[in-house]
């Protein structure tokens, strides 16, 4: 089994790094990268906890080769932040609290960043179906309804100085 | 996963040579989210999985007037969704590639993977049923097009042979007047699967029914033709007496198994009510 060389950007920063054939992107990104933030919950799509932005897209990481990620952009939790300034996602989410266990918490805001990048003013349906492909096992969605409905309407607000 | 070499083709021709080589003990991988499952299960222990990343020919989603819509086997479900050019002249298509699991999973998820997975429930395959459109595959002979009505060859089953590989979908434009829908039973809203799938398709002229087609998922080992169904309506003005009729038919047609998601019956019932529901809606997109 030869180990494969895997070039991708990965969090905005060209990476190398050498892969085995049969390993997942989201193996290689907890195991070989140290990018502990995307979470396996069931390992077959069910879930979203390992959910990342291949290309700007919300991805399962689970259900990709990591070799298939060459040349391509990743984008994990660790990278939704902007030199250390929270997203408006995230920082609604600590001020509502979200997260109670916090085991899905990276995979909801990596699914809600994709959707209010092409939707930014969603419906709250629109919130719902965005969110359908993350489960949650404390069922905390209504406070993560709320807190994406509140950054969306923070990102459409025109900004102070 | 049980470990596996990867192959990484860069076109087509490399993909096809690795296929006569190594065929039988491989696996090609589009965009995974059956494979890798099965994979991980050990249902399927492939030794060698090729990866169609590269291959640019499987990724081309193209729309021409007389040609039709060629959609390349590993387009993503999500680019299929949303491509205005297949919601506006092929919906039945959209409306089914917007029902497969979650965004994570659509953009993964290819029209020919769903198709090549060949489960009796693939929610791709009866509006391009519906659609006529036909399978380009590609071996080491040459390109050949096989009808997608002749492409199922079971459960699970397809006519592809070891050396083989889908390259696109190719559908007919369905004509001016014409309208499709797909519409399937789930019990969840998101990430279920079909209890049944129905999609029809209808092109009118003069008042009348041209043209109908209608395609039934999770009622027989294969997708199918409902085509007795078909048959009551062509030539006639689509009434809401003669759409029922059509229903009846299309029961008679589906040949339901009953498992953990719904008895023989229950599928019969929704054959009925998605057939009546789907060309009602393929009428109203019809601009009837």
């Amino acid at each position: 089994m030869a180990k494969q060389i895997l070039s991708s950007t990965i969090n905005g920063e060209a990476v190398e790094v050498l892969v085995q054939p049969y390993e997942t992107l989201l193996d290689a990104l907890r195991e070989n990268l140290g990018l502990t933030g995307p979470k396996e919950g069931c390992g077959t799509g069910d879930c979203g906890a390992c959910t990342v932005h291949l290309d700007g897209k919300p991805v399962a990481s689970c259900l990709m080769l990591a070799v298939q990620a060459r040349r391509r952009s990743v984008t994990t939790i660790e990278g939704l932040s902007d030199n250390g300034v929270l997203h408006p996602l995230q920082d609604a989410f600590v001020r509502h609290g979200v997260p109670q266990c916090g085991f899905c918490i990276p995979g909801v805001l990596m699914a809600a960043a994709a959707l209010l990048a092409e939707h930014p003013k969603p419906s709250e349906e629109e919130i719902r179906y965005g969110i359908a492909g993350n489960l949650c096992r404390c069922t905390g969605y209504t406070k993560m309804i709320t807190a994406i409905t509140e950054a969306a309407q923070a990102a459409a607000a025109p900004r102070s100085a | 996963m049980r470990r596996f070499e990867v192959a990484l083709p860069e076109d087509l021709d490399e993909c096809l040579r690795f296929l006569a080589d190594r065929g039988p003990e491989s696996k090609l991988l589009a965009g995974g989210t059956d494979l890798l499952p099965q994979m991980k299960n050990g249902v399927t222990t492939p030794k060698h999985v090729i990866d169609l990343t590269g291959v640019a020919r499987v990724h081309l989603l193209e729309s021409e007037a007389k040609a039709g819509l060629r959609i390349g086997s590993a387009v993503p479900a999500r680019q299929v969704e949303l491509d205005a050019r297949v919601r506006n002249g092929y919906a039945a298509i959209a409306d089914a590639a917007a029902l497969i699991g979650s965004v994570q999973v659509r953009n993964l998820a290819s029209v020919g993977g769903n198709l090549c997975n060949a489960a009796p429930s693939a929610d791709m395959a009866p509006p391009l049923l519906a659609l006529e459109a036909q399978a380009a595959i590609a071996g080491p002979k040459g390109e050949r097009r096989v009808p997608l009505s002749d492409f199922f060859a079971g459960v699970r089953k397809t006519v592809l042979g070891p050396d083989e590989l889908l390259v696109e979908i190719v559908t007919p434009p369905p004509g001016p007047r014409s309208g499709g829908s797909y519409i399937r039973h789930t019990p969840r809203r998101e990430l279920d699967i079909a209890v049944v799938g129905v999609a029809s398709q209808v092109t009118l002229s003069n008042g009348v029914c041209a043209k109908a087609r209608i395609a039934l998922a999770a009622v027989a080992p294969t997708p199918i033709r409902a085509t007795a169904a078909e048959a009551a309506l062509e030539g006639k003005a689509l009434t809401p007496e003669l759409i029922d009729r059509a229903a009846e038919l299309a029961v008679q047609s589906a040949r339901p198994i009953s498992d953990q998601r719904g008895s023989a019956d229950f599928r019969r019932h929704l054959v009925r009510v998605l057939t009546r529901r789907t060309l009602t809606a393929a009428l109203a997109r019809a601009g009837a």
